[in-house]
């Protein structure tokens, strides 16, 4: 194609964008933008399934039948995420099985927050509470997004995920208003789980090297520091409802802009997490990793006896 | 000796501790459409547990809740097969496992629908929808690791060679059933080790396998004498419970 032709097309499609008509999978787009969707659709669902680690780690220690069935049909939820999105990134044009060996080789990133390991029962409560509210926040305005695939995919997505920051906050408020044990068990999970929560928006808007163009091209409405912000105003106020402090010292209302300001984020520590050093990179992966492994000879028999099925009812 | 609370705790431990058996898949899948199916399989039994459980203290009538009961017993106290306290092992060990469950449960609760006590009616007519899916699951994936790949073949037969052992306790019957049977609440039983057979033999013939001709058969569970691996699955399950006595979550 004639470069003339290709600046036409990129005009039309930005066109369709500034109108707010969806793009879908047989439209034309320039390849930057399939590129940025993959790369994002494909972390959003890595994050959905090795999210679904740390909260199974808790599903056979749950502590009563009520809260067990909760559990297993949160996790569910998140495995069937995962689907949707995989799916999604398949009507780019891209490869399910190469975008999975993308994450256990570690050329995909998914969601820090899974990096941290979940110690306590609380912290299924501080789990579905701060990082399913936060996943809320992230993906209320992609059910704006312009790629239609996804867009239609997190509508459905963002319905579960009030449901799972609801029981998890649940779980929370019982805690918290439980005995000394169970205050201190959920005051504990949300120290640990608060401030890599509020790095789940990625970095400051000056750190951030997508946002302009994604903004332009409307698959992000908001930038991180925004929904950061919106989150943390959220948030603070239901703690203090249920009589947990925020650990953060710095943490004060501003009458005057009517927000939150809060104290410094260690993004040291974020980068790390990023690259790998996070306390459970390595266990998440490996785990994927295995699971894949181990279903080798699963996947391979189901193939076989669907072609031998296939081959005797051509032959009958 | 209540016989209608031992009745259900047979029933409702064989949903528990194979919900449980399911749930440590949750995760770790050999394809992510089978650890949403096994995840909503074992959701299904934690459900069942949930309300035979919930008969089960009140037909004891000594205030004992679902969870006391699913939580604060001990070892011994628990009437669930040997089966289905057997370790996942692989995916094809959990697939066979389930299968030889899926094939008795069915006419079992077929049976029970039948029951003159409207209660165990009632959850057994619920209860048999979920298990005819289960069933239809388990078979399906037998059948095709039976008949896929040389590999998935010798896998799963050897499954079926340990598991097989385990099957005689299915039909296990002793005074509580006896007395059952008398009063009404257990229907006739009489058919539902035929029809248990069939299936397995249909299902088997399809996935070409062969049943083991070991004739020594396991059994314990119903009376309490379980398995090394079940005071294991109990360390898990009631750890909450255990280390945090009287508490509401
Ligand atoms: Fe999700
Ligand atoms: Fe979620």
């Amino acid at each position: 194609m004639k470069e003339q032709d290709i600046a036409i097309l990129e005009q039309k499609f930005q066109e369709k964008i500034d109108n707010d008509i969806k793009i879908e999978p047989n439209d034309w787009m320039p390849d930057a933008y399939r590129n940025t969707l993959i790369r994002q659709i494909s972390q959003h669902a890595h994050s959905e399934i090795v999210g679904m680690l740390p909260e199974g780690n808790w599903i056979t220690r749950a502590p009563n039948l009520r809260r067990k069935a909760v559990l297993l049909a949160k996790v569910q939820d998140e495995a069937g995420h995962g689907l949707y999105l995989y799916s999604a990134t398949e009507t780019l044009g891209a490869d399910r099985e190469q975008t999975i060996d993308d994450l256990h080789s570690g050329v995909a990133k998914y969601s820090s927050i899974f990096n941290y390991p979940t110690l306590s029962w609380a912290d299924m409560g501080a789990v579905g509470w701060l990082v399913d509210g936060a996943a809320i926040m992230n993906q209320v305005p992609l059910c704006r997004c312009s790629y239609g695939p996804y867009a239609r995919a997190m509508v459905r997505v963002c319905k579960e995920e009030s449901f799972h920051q609801r029981q998890g906050f649940e779980i929370m408020m019982k805690l918290a208003a439980g005995t000394p044990e169970q205050k201190e068990m959920a005051q504990d999970a949300l120290n640990r789980f608060w401030w890599p929560a509020i790095m789940m928006f990625g970095p400051n808007d000056a750190e951030s090297k997508h946002t302009a163009q994604s903004m332009k091209w409307k698959i992000k409405r908001h930038t991180n520091d925004e929904l950061r912000q919106q989150f943390i105003d959220v948030t603070v106020p239901q703690a203090e409802l249920i009589g947990l402090t925020i650990p953060d010292p710095l943490l004060k209302f501003n009458e005057a802009t009517g927000h939150y300001e809060h104290g410094p984020i260690d993004w040291d520590e974020f980068w790390e997490v990023v690259k790998g050093n996070g306390p459970c990179n390595k266990d998440r992966v490996d785990a994927r990793r295995k699971a894949k492994e181990n279903g080798l000879w699963v996947r391979q028999a189901a193939l076989a006896h669907a072609e031998k099925k296939k081959l005797r009812k051509q032959a009958s | 000796m209540n016989s209608l609370f031992e009745y259900l705790l047979r029933l409702g431990d064989d949903s528990l501790i194979l919900g449980h058996r399911l749930s440590e898949w949750c995760g770790h899948g050999p394809i992510l459409e089978e650890d949403i199916a096994m995840t909503n399989i074992s959701l299904d039994f934690i459900g069942q547990t949930t309300t035979i459980l919930e008969l089960a203290g009140q037909v004891e009538g000594k205030g004992r809740t679902n969870d006391d009961l699913a939580f604060l017993r001990f070892d011994k106290e628990y009437r669930n097969l040997l089966l289905v306290e057997q370790p996942n092992t692989d995916f094809g060990f959990t697939m066979m496992r389930q299968f030889l469950f899926d094939a008795y449960r069915k006419p079992l609760f077929e049976a029970l629908m039948k029951s003159n006590n409207k209660q165990l009616a009632a959850i057994a007519e619920k209860s048999l929808k979920e298990t005819k899916y289960h069933l239809r699951h388990s078979s399906e994936w037998v059948i095709r690791l039976g008949d896929g790949t040389e590999e998935s073949h010798s896998r799963i037969q050897e499954s079926l060679d340990t598991l097989w052992r385990y099957t005689g306790e299915l039909f296990f019957s002793n005074e509580v059933d006896a007395e059952l049977t008398e009063s009404g609440v257990l229907p006739d039983m009489s058919g539902i080790e035929a029809e248990w057979k069939q299936t397995v033999d249909e299902v088997f013939a399809m996935a070409t396998l062969t049943i083991p001709e070991s004739p020594w058969k396991f059994e314990g569970g119903r009376i309490g004498k379980h398995s090394e691996h079940l005071g294991y699955i109990l360390t898990e399950l009631q750890y909450m419970q255990r280390a945090y006595p009287n508490m509401e979550w």
